[in-house]
């Protein structure tokens, strides 16, 4: 493995051809309602080609880029989790019968995919998931059956958008490991390359039917230098040192509750959000009552009735969503599963109608708890 | 790289099963009796018999009413007689309500069974205190089932049970059968009574300072509303009981019951698989917070 | 028989008194017995006296018309009561009702009180026992007031 060859934008219809000759359904980048979103690639050249994207607090436009390139355009609305665990998923059907009712389980279709364009970020949130869902096969039978056949193609990045915060998550923005095959693009009008390197049999395989080159010094030296410009473009955007026990101890800080004047609870963020998984169950019958079906849905712990208990609302308050947001995504996530939640996207911040910015958020926590120290009693904490 | 993260164990044993934990089982009603005005406990068998459940006390089920939707409810039958299964359920919203008007030979839809029930082995050798209060009886039968099935392997064992008045006692029966032995201590109270009541009057948590055994060798056990289990650790707290020793049973919001769904986290804590049943030590820091 | 010393040392209310505080309270103590249903004192009646229980149950009760009786708090071994003779106009605010055969500890209300005023020290020590006993008869109707168990059924407040 680790192998690196140089292959020209040409061989990438051939790569798909083979894809499907294997039985994948190709998934990628699409132009699509003024977004680059994620969906079925058929041929190469429904890639966006020439396609660049500005994104900021609240904003998210498309433009055209200085470069030929196709994989031009950043994190968009639409994650991975989309395909791997998808929205409105049945489970049951269940019919009246004369003993009670029967229970047909819903077929689950495993598809098989090959993602076309996995972002070292979306790549961590993809083995963020699989960590979130390993020891519960029997309740994520789908993601589980989608993951083991999934192929993942990634691709470097070369540029950050000003959202992007994942060399503070140590998410990128090169891929090191996970991936069947990581491409690094080099648009160029005369000579629109990509160096690929193979991370599995099953990749070297299908770069054994394109036509490769050697990779030259100068490109090797060029890659290291757009990744190197990359991480510097984001340096400073979030301090993880400490984080989840400064969180902790910061969970009755005034801030919450300014940040909740702006937050319309909309629950944008953990649509876009590729390690959000939360679902719920939606029961339905028909009008008369003799059939009911179950779908599995995603949900948002932005949504009031997420926490409905005895008759109320455990987090009320939209202070108490939003900070159950941050602090799941950054701290208890941790404790949960072992690493943060939060991968460095920056969609949240694209895709928030308020602007709120999470590296910003922590950042003022963390500045207006600088001089006060917080104070350990019985294991509760005094907060200032 | 400055700051590349370390994938700790990449996931790459991935494993398919066949059993979908989100597809409920059929159970028909075989009993059901009125424990008070809005609370019912229903005695089902499987409609397949080995669909059986076996469990330990304090786990749930998520209980299915066609058409309806689920609700999470804890077993509260002898673990030692899986061949039925029981569930004492209160009707507070459109599910239970469902549940609590099911006849004889009604089919309710079952999965589970779920969650981390109460500490039976660290309970073995030392005394053992119950407090429940309201419904919080019932997740805690299946252990006093437990401690009364395998009566040796405990020290004293004492219950304290609270309720609103005496008509909303439930498990009457057992109650009395239970006062009765010599190797068991049964103290029950309500808030409110009329003069015929014998027993105590005031908040469950009041009988705490008037234990018998001594903090050193007991753990403690405590169900009912969070209230209630508040003001019981604050008082176990103040007789010397260390918070690994006690233990409580969670309820947050559930859908899925197996840990994917989101619903019912407590802090980092998921009350469907590390709990309900957590010790107060686990749970402190988050206990008293406000809508967490 | 224990002697009302005895009792009295071993009493929770009274851990930890100065031995020689006790004797004073001694001289105005006396044991009385009550025989199960047996009513101790009357809503309004003067609070001659207080009581240290030692063994049996006592109900605090109150009677309504409709209701009947209704017992607000029930009190044993360790817990004192009647304590309406700390404050004028000095009448007992609820019945209380032997529900067994009881034996508890009398006090004199007014050699108490006699003894609280002269001499400072033993009546700091009392009324800082009182006031902790205050704070949870307090705690606890408020709990009682609160309706817990109806809290967690849905129904709204």
């Amino acid at each position: 493995m680790d192998e690196t060859y140089t292959i020209r934008i040409d061989e990438f219809q051939k790569l798909i051809e083979g894809l499907h000759r294997r039985g994948y359904q190709c998934i990628g980048p699409v132009l699509r309602q003024g977004v680059v979103t994620y969906d079925e690639l058929a041929t190469s050249e429904l890639l966006p080609l020439g396609i660049a994207d500005r994104q900021s607090p609240g904003c998210y436009r498309l433009e055209k880029a200085p470069l030929p390139a196709v994989f031009g355009a950043h994190p968009g609305p639409v994650s991975w989790k989309t395909f791997l665990w998808p929205d409105f998923v049945p489970i049951f059907d269940a019919l009246l019968t004369a003993d009670g009712f029967e229970i047909r389980s819903a077929a689950v279709p495993f598809e098989k995919y090959a993602f076309i364009g996995v972002r070292p970020c979306d790549l961590h949130a993809i083995e963020t998931l699989d960590l979130v869902f390993h020891k519960k096969p029997g309740s994520a039978i789908d993601y589980t059956g989608r993951r083991k056949t999934l192929l993942v193609v990634a691709i470097n990045c070369t540029s950050a958008a000003d959202t992007c915060f994942c060399e503070a998550m140590g998410t990128g923005p090169e891929a090191l490991s996970g991936y069947d095959l990581c491409l690094t693009e080099l648009p160029d009008p005369v000579d629109h390359r990509f160096l690929t390197t193979v991370g599995s049999a099953e990749g070297l395989n299908l770069v054994g039917e394109l036509k490769t080159e050697s990779v030259t010094l100068s490109d090797l030296q060029k890659v290291r230098g757009l990744l190197s410009d990359t991480v510097k473009k984001m340096a400073g955007k979030l301090d993880i040192a400490d984080l989840k026990d400064l969180l902790y101890g910061l969970l009755d800080h005034p801030h919450w509750s300014e940040i909740a004047e702006h937050c319309l609870a909309c629950g944008n963020c953990t649509m876009v959000c590729p390690t959000c998984f939360c679902t719920t169950v939606a029961d339905t019958t028909d009008l008369a009552g003799r059939q009911a079906k179950r779908y599995r849905r995603w949900d948002s712990c932005f949504n009031l009735s997420f926490s409905y208990l005895h008759g109320g609302y455990v987090r009320s308050s939209i202070a108490a969503r939003y900070r159950h947001f941050v602090i799941h995504k950054l701290a208890t996530w941790v404790d949960q599963f072992g690493r943060p939640g939060c991968v460095g996207c920056g969609r949240c911040i694209t895709w928030c109608p308020a602007g709120i910015d999470i590296t910003a958020v922590v950042g003022t926590i963390r500045q207006m708890s600088g001089a006060s120290g917080t104070k350990k009693e019985h294991g509760y904490v005094l907060d200032q | 790289m400055p700051g590349y993260l370390q994938i700790v164990g990449r996931i790459t044993a991935v494993t398919l099963v066949d059993t979908n934990l989100m597809v409920p089982v059929p159970f028909l009603v075989r009993r059901r009796f009125r424990e008070t005005t809005d609370t019912v406990t229903l005695e089902m068998v499987p409609q397949q018999s080995q669909d059986r459940i076996d469990f330990s006390p304090g786990q749930f089920n998520m209980l299915y009413a066609f058409g309806i939707g689920e609700v999470p409810i804890s077993i509260s039958g002898d673990p030692a007689r899986p061949e039925t299964l029981m569930h004492t359920i209160r009707a507070v919203g459109a599910v239970s309500s469902a549940l609590v008007r099911m006849k004889q030979g009604a089919m309710v839809g079952v999965r589970g069974a779920f969650g981390k029930g109460w500490p039976l082995h660290e309970a073995c050798g030392k005394d053992v205190v119950l407090i429940g209060g309201g419904i919080g009886l019932a997740p805690l039968r299946p252990v006093i089932h437990h401690l009364l099935n395998n009566r040796k392997a405990f020290e004293g064992v004492t219950l304290l049970c609270g309720a609103r008045t005496p008509r909303d006692i439930i498990f009457r029966r057992h109650l009395k059968r239970w006062q009765r032995r010599t190797d068991f201590q049964v103290e029950a109270t309500v808030d409110a009574a009329g003069a015929t009541w014998l027993g105590h009057v005031g908040v469950v948590t009041r009988l705490v300072a008037h234990l018998d055994s001594h903090p050193s060798n007991t753990i403690a056990m405590v169900c009912g509303p969070e209230v209630m289990m508040r003001f019981a650790v604050w008082e176990l707290l103040q007789w010397g009981l260390a918070p690994d020793r006690i233990f409580l049973s969670l309820e947050r919001n559930m859908k899925c019951g197996t840990g994917v769904c989101g619903h019912c986290q407590f802090g980092p804590v998921f009350v469907c698989t590390e709990g309900p049943v957590v010790s107060f030590e686990c749970i402190e820091p988050w206990f008293h917070r406000r809508e967490v | 028989m224990s002697s009302i010393n005895e009792i009295l040392a071993g009493h929770r209310f009274f851990r930890g008194v100065d031995p020689i505080f006790l004797r004073i309270l001694n001289e105005c103590a006396a044991m009385v017995d009550f025989e199960a249903g047996e009513i101790i004192f009357r809503q309004g009646h003067d609070a001659k006296r207080f009581y240290g229980l030692d063994r049996g149950r006592v109900a605090l009760e109150l009677h309504t018309p409709g209701n009947g009786t209704v017992v607000i708090e029930t009190l044993g071994p360790g817990d004192i009561f009647g304590s309406s003779w700390l404050f004028p106009p000095y009448n007992y605010e609820w019945d209380a009702r032997a529900v067994q055969d009881t034996r508890a500890v009398a006090f004199n209300a007014e050699c108490l009180r006699d003894i609280c005023e002269a001499d400072h020290d033993l009546g700091y020590d009392l009324m800082k026992r009182f006031a902790g006993i205050m704070r949870n008869r307090l705690q606890m109707a408020r709990l009682q007031c609160l309706d817990i168990y109806r809290l967690s059924d849905g129904s709204r407040l």
